[in-house]
């Protein structure tokens, strides 16, 4: 019992960390037809923003530079994706298959970018001391209160998002650009304007991302790398370009792996969550929740 | 002919230098781990340099980067020694890169020094293997805690040839010595999501966790062990691919009061470590650390260096045949070369790791341990390749 709560719980975190990751792809994927294979670089930024921050409080433990790290990791992401959006992205829109390599050049030199800053060597966020350990409700199952701190973030996150593309004139904008970008540009939104802000928004959500999986692992030049895939998995899972969607998928990815891992291996359990995600695109190619649109696809 | 003085020393040499060329991960996943050996390598050569060079030749260092990618590393390992013409090569960390290399240098009948511990199952006579063989880091660890009764054991590795071969080893050892296996898991290099598996550890209840995981797998694994509330106290593991360097990128936090086994611990209180650490750190920033494979990187150099010495010249051949026997009063103490199978004999140790990042030294083997890279335990007969047992 102990042990299936507790992997219900590793499950939902893990949703939360996919979650946070994919949200940003799903609308750049959604909205632009941008295969951003640099998107994991964004989560990595976010995550030396944080060790940047611990660095610059002197190892401050009362957790304040880790909470300023989350806005400022935003905030710098999201300058990171309006100068990549303007250099680069915006010859790539509609057209997946360049906009594959080119990001993925991008993405190789961010990498080597920060290894050069940083160094080779990985570096280390201390989460701060609230942070650590956790809420034991049962003997042997341990809630530990840095992934409750994740959980909490990606509903902030997705309610943020939630709130922004229903309730505010720009999001409302982003939506009709997504549904289809021909007739809002008739309608006299300027989808350039809404692609680099889209865009932007995007890479803000991966760099709050990096800054949560920095409480659970390293911070390397290629922890992007770790997550990218699975993140890719959740949005095509989920259906390009839905908000409700890539929830779904988040949560189907995030509940199934740890599941199979448990009755088999990491390697295998990651393999059957592979299959069966292919499996179900057979069955249906446009994912769980795929957008409505007017457009002659 | 070459004539050159170094600025401070103004030590003339006379004849043309010898070349040697230096192979390591300098980008990618393995450099975290590499360059630093690579720069122990290098104050090695400079301080043979320094001291007059040897046989009156300065040794120049032909740096190459084998990228963390196997066949780069046999790529480079080919130009070392058809174009750049090097006496030796220093190099390699993890076993893949070295099974690379192993056909190159087989071929061309060169020599090669690899510094880091490994599963053993190998000896060439291209290569000195100056880090442990099993029985002198994995078999002593293992020995070492059933002793202190911990005889249920859980195995967790990387999943690839180092681990798989290590933990064969260890359920052999199992077996004979009284211990029981409850649990065996492997998880893909760069895992990073560890709870699943920390759930099975908690369902299994071993009395010890043995850690071959590799690389950043560590930093998640004992980052998300100690959220989950497990400290040393209620397991402890046992690692034998995390030393000083890699403590700093996990975290002391995270690792303290757990085990790791090596050779060389960078606390060990010789004269000559420390005057090893003290010039590594004069050379690369206080902040830096010494390990284990850091050190045998440095002395194998010296090894080398004796047996050019001894052979009273740079042939290949002829310091091959000059390299057996050989010994060299290395920081972690006197190693010598078997003339057996080309590994050093070299002292085991247990440390624990302490909140500053160091180890304080719980067990040695107090005297040097011979080499055996094919453990009696594991018949030579069963394995075909590593990783893989047939029945006989």
């Amino acid at each position: 019992m102990e042990v299936f709560l507790s992997q219900l719980f590793n499950g939902l975190s893990l949703s939360a960390i996919l979650l946070l990751v994919a949200l940003g792809l799903s609308i750049t994927f959604g909205i632009m037809g941008v295969i951003n294979f640099a998107h994991g670089e964004y989560l990595m930024v976010g995550a030396y923003t944080a060790y940047v921050m611990q660095r610059l409080s002197h190892g401050d433990q009362t957790g304040i530079s880790f909470l300023l790290a989350l806005p400022i990791a935003f905030a710098v992401a999201y300058l990171l994706g309006l100068i990549v959006e303007k250099l680069l992205i915006r010859f790539l829109y509609g057209r997946p298959y360049e906009s594959i390599l080119a990001t993925w050049g991008l993405s190789l030199i961010l990498q080597q970018g920060a290894r050069s800053i940083f160094g080779a060597n990985n570096v280390e966020v201390t989460a701060p001391h609230w942070l650590q350990g956790g809420i034991q409700p049962l003997d042997g199952f341990q809630l530990p209160y840095n992934r409750i701190f994740i959980l909490s973030l990606a509903v902030f996150a997705v309610a943020g998002m939630y709130f922004y593309v229903n309730r505010s004139s720009s999001g409302r904008r982003m939506r009709a650009v997504m549904q289809n970008r021909d007739m809002s540009a008739c309608m006299g939104i300027k989808i350039r304007k809404v692609d680099s802000l889209t865009f932007a928004i995007g890479s803000g959500i991966a760099g709050v991302a990096g800054c949560a999986v920095s409480l659970l692992g390293s911070i390397g030049p290629s922890t992007g790398q770790n997550y990218i895939v699975d993140a890719f998995m959740v949005v095509v899972l989920g259906g390009v370009g839905s908000l409700s969607g890539t929830i779904a998928g988040a949560l189907m990815i995030g509940l199934t792996n740890p599941l199979f891992e448990y009755v088999t291996t990491s390697s295998m359990g990651k393999v059957i969550v592979f299959t069966l995600v292919i499996i179900f695109l057979q069955w249906r190619p446009s994912g769980l929740f795929a957008i409505k649109t007017r457009a002659l696809d | 002919m070459f004539v050159l003085s170094l600025g401070m020393g103004n030590i003339a040499f006379s004849a043309e230098p010898i070349k040697v060329g230096v192979l390591h991960s300098l980008s990618g996943t393995m450099s975290i781990s590499e360059v630093a050996v690579k720069d122990a390598t290098l104050m090695a050569i400079e301080e043979i340099n320094a001291e007059g060079g040897l046989l009156g030749r300065r040794i120049v260092p032909i740096i190459e980067d084998g990228a963390s990618d196997w066949p780069t590393f046999a790529e480079k390992a080919k130009k070392l020694i058809w174009k750049d013409k090097v006496d030796v090569v220093f190099g390699c960390w993890t076993s893949a890169s070295r099974k690379a290399v192993l056909p190159v240098f087989e071929k061309a009948d060169h020599l090669l020094f690899y510094p880091v511990q490994y599963e053993g199952l190998e000896a060439s006579k291209n290569i000195v293997y100056t880090g442990a063989a099993p029985n002198q880091q994995i078999m002593p660890a293992v020995t070492w805690l059933l002793k202190q009764n911990k005889k249920k054991m859980f195995l967790l590795g990387s999943d690839y040839v180092f681990p798989r071969t290590a933990n064969l080893i260890i359920k052999a050892q199992l077996k004979a010595e009284g211990g029981t296996l409850v649990g065996e898991e492997y998880t893909p290099l760069g895992h990073t999501e560890y709870s699943t598996v920390i759930n099975k550890i908690k369902a299994a209840k071993p009395d010890v966790v043995f850690n071959t995981l590799n690389g950043d797998s560590n930093v998640a694994f004992f980052k998300q062990l100690r959220a989950a509330g497990i400290s040393a106290e209620d397991i402890p593991t046992m690692s034998v691919s995390i030393a000083e360097d890699e403590i700093r990128a996990i975290g002391a936090d995270n690792l303290v009061g757990h085990y790791a086994a090596w050779n060389y611990f960078m606390s060990m209180k010789t004269p000559e470590n420390e005057t090893f650490v003290k010039n590594y750190k004069a050379r690369y920033g206080a902040n830096r650390v010494t390990d284990d494979p850091i050190e045998a990187g440095y002395f194998g150099v010296y090894l080398w260096a004796e047996a050019v010495k001894k052979a009273g010249t740079t042939d290949v051949a002829k310091v091959r045949e000059a390299v057996k026997g050989i010994s060299y009063k290395a920081p972690e103490g006197l190693v010598t070369v078997s003339k057996i199978n080309n590994h050093t004999s070299k002292l085991v140790q247990i440390g624990k790791v302490r909140s500053d990042g160091q180890f304080d030294i719980v067990w040695t083997s107090g005297k040097v341990v011979e080499p055996d890279p094919f453990p009696a335990l594991v018949s030579k007969k069963k394995v075909l390749a590593p990783g893989k047992i047939v029945d006989e």
